[in-house]
């Protein structure tokens, strides 16, 4: 069991399935001899040449448009988008064009595109290099919208990615890039879109989170653990579609939710859920649904106190738990 | 006029075989653009019958269309059309019934099942990609159809076709671009009816040609007459086989005029004078291309009308057809939004 961290595992996983299948190639911005801005394709032109690794002009609607084409042909196209905070360019062609194409077409053609892009904050990227994008198109039908939060399930997803025939927005948390290490099983697995993980068991309450608070949410729970209240943090990994079943278990099982976000908190991923939860699990609970998530204000800012007051973090999450816990 | 068509008709005799064109391809051209012609005069009837919601014309550009449609290989090559290529999809392949089918939203509606307007032209087993309403969006799309049969190295050559008033969309700039940077198998065909519902070409852009801008991206721009089937299909074919030949793209204008609106929503009296309206209709592609054959003696008035009525009788029975068909079911809806999901 190789321990990798996150951005390795998306190296390791797109060579891997690169030597595979020859109908997948890699296009976006630095992609080639750079390996990427954060390297996440570190390696690869060297091993299958310009032809599959290559760098794009900078121009975002056309590296997901060129996906989109050579999807429709029958290849499998990974298109990386530099940063999340720069895909809006490409915004008409993943909503209106991929997610659409086989509900515009009754079947009859499929896009098989990846679109990989790194996201969050806690990076001191400011406004343009921190944003959550994920509600933005988690709300488009037809389009996976998915953000693994660990090394297994990025290259369990991330294989799974490449084999499904409908378009992907594969969104790494870039904080979690590196800071997150963990065991990756040795035999070949695949995680299916629409699972959701429990990644600690707990009896007192449910903290639903994905991305890099996943891991703030594990570390709040293991503090109060210490003070016997014992959380079970369920990760959906999948945004879209959510995989209510799982959350609604966990909740109908402990009586109290807190869904944790990095995104503005008005209209984010978590108040899907909390909906979820309100109309599905409404005479099991005990106490409100809570949420923690970032204020609604434009994005991060730059300057450290401003962005540590934007961030949740295990602090704030170990805050919010105590109280519903107390409720 | 009728002078000036009957010199170069002349001057052209038997420009078809020229062009390497039998006597049947130069008869099935105009066959096509009759056919199209009529099928759509048909659909601006039923809306205004009000038995249709919407139709969007082809009307005015079947030369430039079956020209270009003549330049592919059927099936073979792949074609990413825009809302008014009817004539270039049904040269293509697709049917009469299929395309009324669509007009009445029917069950079985070939392209999408009923979910797009008419004019939204799809058919896999043809290579007609599916398209979607946002203008330009193909352009881009296309580049990368090139990029993956480049990829596969098959000989097969994506044409893509579009408005002038598309061309002020990135996405046509990012479309040449990458198909110029990698010397990509694919044609980018203006239809250049000069008007973007209301907007003149002269509000798009501040050149004179659509094919100047191919200048920029290193490609050669050439202007076809859109009117004359024979000189668009001149122009297309040599894009198509300088791309089959891996030389790269080729930026076609075809010059063309929209005799009728925009759509059946349109009234294009708000916007341009009838004189102008009048002047382009005595250069109707189809009377010209119906001249020439005269000319030539392919075509005289008892054969003209034999196609005619063979045309409303094509015409006829795909509106029956359609009107025949049963509706979809309302759940359809829910049908079809993502594939099938393993659940290993
Ligand atoms: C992105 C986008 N903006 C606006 C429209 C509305 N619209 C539909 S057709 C059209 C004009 C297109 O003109 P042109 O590209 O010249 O093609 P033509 O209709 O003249 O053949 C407009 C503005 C649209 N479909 N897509």
């Amino acid at each position: 069991m190789p321990v990798l961290t996150n951005i390795e595992a998306v190296t390791r996983t797109l060579q891997e399935e690169m030597r595979r299948d020859p109908n997948i190639f890699i296009t976006g911005e630095d992609v080639g001899v750079r390996g990427g801005v954060f390297r996440a394709t570190k390696g690869l032109i060297e091993e299958f040449g310009d032809a599959r690794v290559v760098d794009s002009p900078l121009a975002e609607l056309s590296i997901v448009a060129v996906g989109i084409g050579a999807a429709l042909y029958g290849l499998r196209p990974v298109s990386e988008i530099q940063f999340a905070d720069f895909i809006a360019p490409a915004f008409n062609q993943i909503v209106n064009e991929a997610a659409r194409i086989r509900y515009r077409s009754n079947g009859a053609w499929t896009c098989p595109l990846v679109m990989r892009t790194p996201y969050g904050g806690g990076v001191s990227g400011g406004l343009y290099h921190s944003q959550s994008i994920e509600a933005t198109y988690a709300h488009i039908p037809g389009l996976y919208v998915v953000a693994p939060s660990t090394p297994r399930d990025t290259v369990g997803m991330l294989r799974y990615a490449l084999r499904v025939d409908d378009p992907v927005l594969f969104l790494e948390h870039k904080k979690a890039y590196r800071l997150i290490k963990g065991d990756v099983p040795d035999e070949y697995y695949t995680i299916p879109f629409g699972k959701a993980d429990v990644k600690r068991a707990g009896t007192d309450l449910t903290v639903i989170a994905y991305g890099l608070m996943m891991h703030y949410a594990l570390d709040a729970a293991e503090r109060v653990a210490r003070d016997g209240i014992s959380v079970e943090v369920i990760d959906p990994r999948t945004l879209n579609p959510l995989d209510k079943e799982t959350i609604l278990a966990s909740v109908k099982k402990t009586s109290k939710a807190l869904i944790v976000y990095e995104d503005n908190l008005t209209l984010g991923v978590g108040a899907e859920i909390a909906a979820i939860i309100a109309s599905d699990a409404f005479e099991w609970l005990d106490a409100p649904v809570m949420r923690v998530a970032a204020p609604d204000i434009p994005a991060v800012p730059f300057s450290q106190p401003m962005q540590d007051f934007f961030m949740p973090n295990a602090d704030k999450i170990e805050a919010a738990i105590r109280k519903l816990a107390a409720y | 006029m009728t002078t000036t068509f009957a010199d170069s008709a002349t001057q052209t005799q038997m420009q078809h075989r020229a062009l390497g064109l039998s006597d049947e391809h130069a008869l099935e051209m105009y066959w096509n653009m009759l056919l199209a012609r009529r099928l759509d005069e048909r659909m601006w009837i039923l809306h205004r019958q009000h038995q249709v919601a919407f139709h969007i014309s082809g009307i005015g550009h079947e030369a430039a269309q079956v020209g270009a449609a003549f330049a592919l290989k059927k099936g073979h090559d792949w074609a990413h059309p825009y809302y008014r290529d009817m004539a270039l999809v049904l040269t293509l392949g697709v049917t009469p019934r299929e395309l009324m089918l669509a007009l009445f939203g029917k069950q079985g509606e070939i392209s999408s099942g009923a979910r797009q307007m008419p004019a939204h032209f799809s058919h896999r087993a043809l290579n007609i990609v599916t398209g979607s309403s946002p203008v330009a969006t193909q352009i881009p799309q296309a580049a990368g159809i090139a990029f993956a049969i480049k990829y596969k190295r098959t000989d097969q050559v994506v044409l893509t076709c579009f408005g002038e008033g598309s061309t002020a969309e990135g996405d046509f700039h990012e479309g040449l671009n990458w198909a110029s940077i990698h010397k990509l198998p694919v044609v980018f065909l203006c239809e250049n009816n000069q008007y973007a519902i209301s907007v003149p070409t002269t509000k798009q852009m501040a050149v004179p040609n659509v094919a100047d801008r191919a200048l920029a991206y290193g490609i050669p721009g050439i202007i076809a007459d859109g009117n004359d089937v024979l000189d668009t299909y001149r122009v297309v074919r040599d894009a198509v086989e300088r791309a089959r030949r891996g030389e790269g793209a080729t930026l076609v204008e075809a010059k063309t005029y929209r005799p009728v609106p925009h759509s059946s929503d349109d009234d294009d009296r708000t916007y341009r004078s009838r004189e102008e309206v009048e002047e382009w209709k005595r250069k109707d592609p189809i009377l010209r291309m119906r001249q020439y054959l005269e000319s030539v003696k392919l075509l005289n008035e008892a054969k003209a009308q034999e196609y005619d009525a063979r045309a409303k009788q094509v015409v006829d029975d795909a509106e029956q057809f359609a009107r025949n068909a049963p509706l979809p079911r309302p759940e359809f809806a829910l049908e079809n939004v993502w594939g099938e999901l393993s659940k290993a």
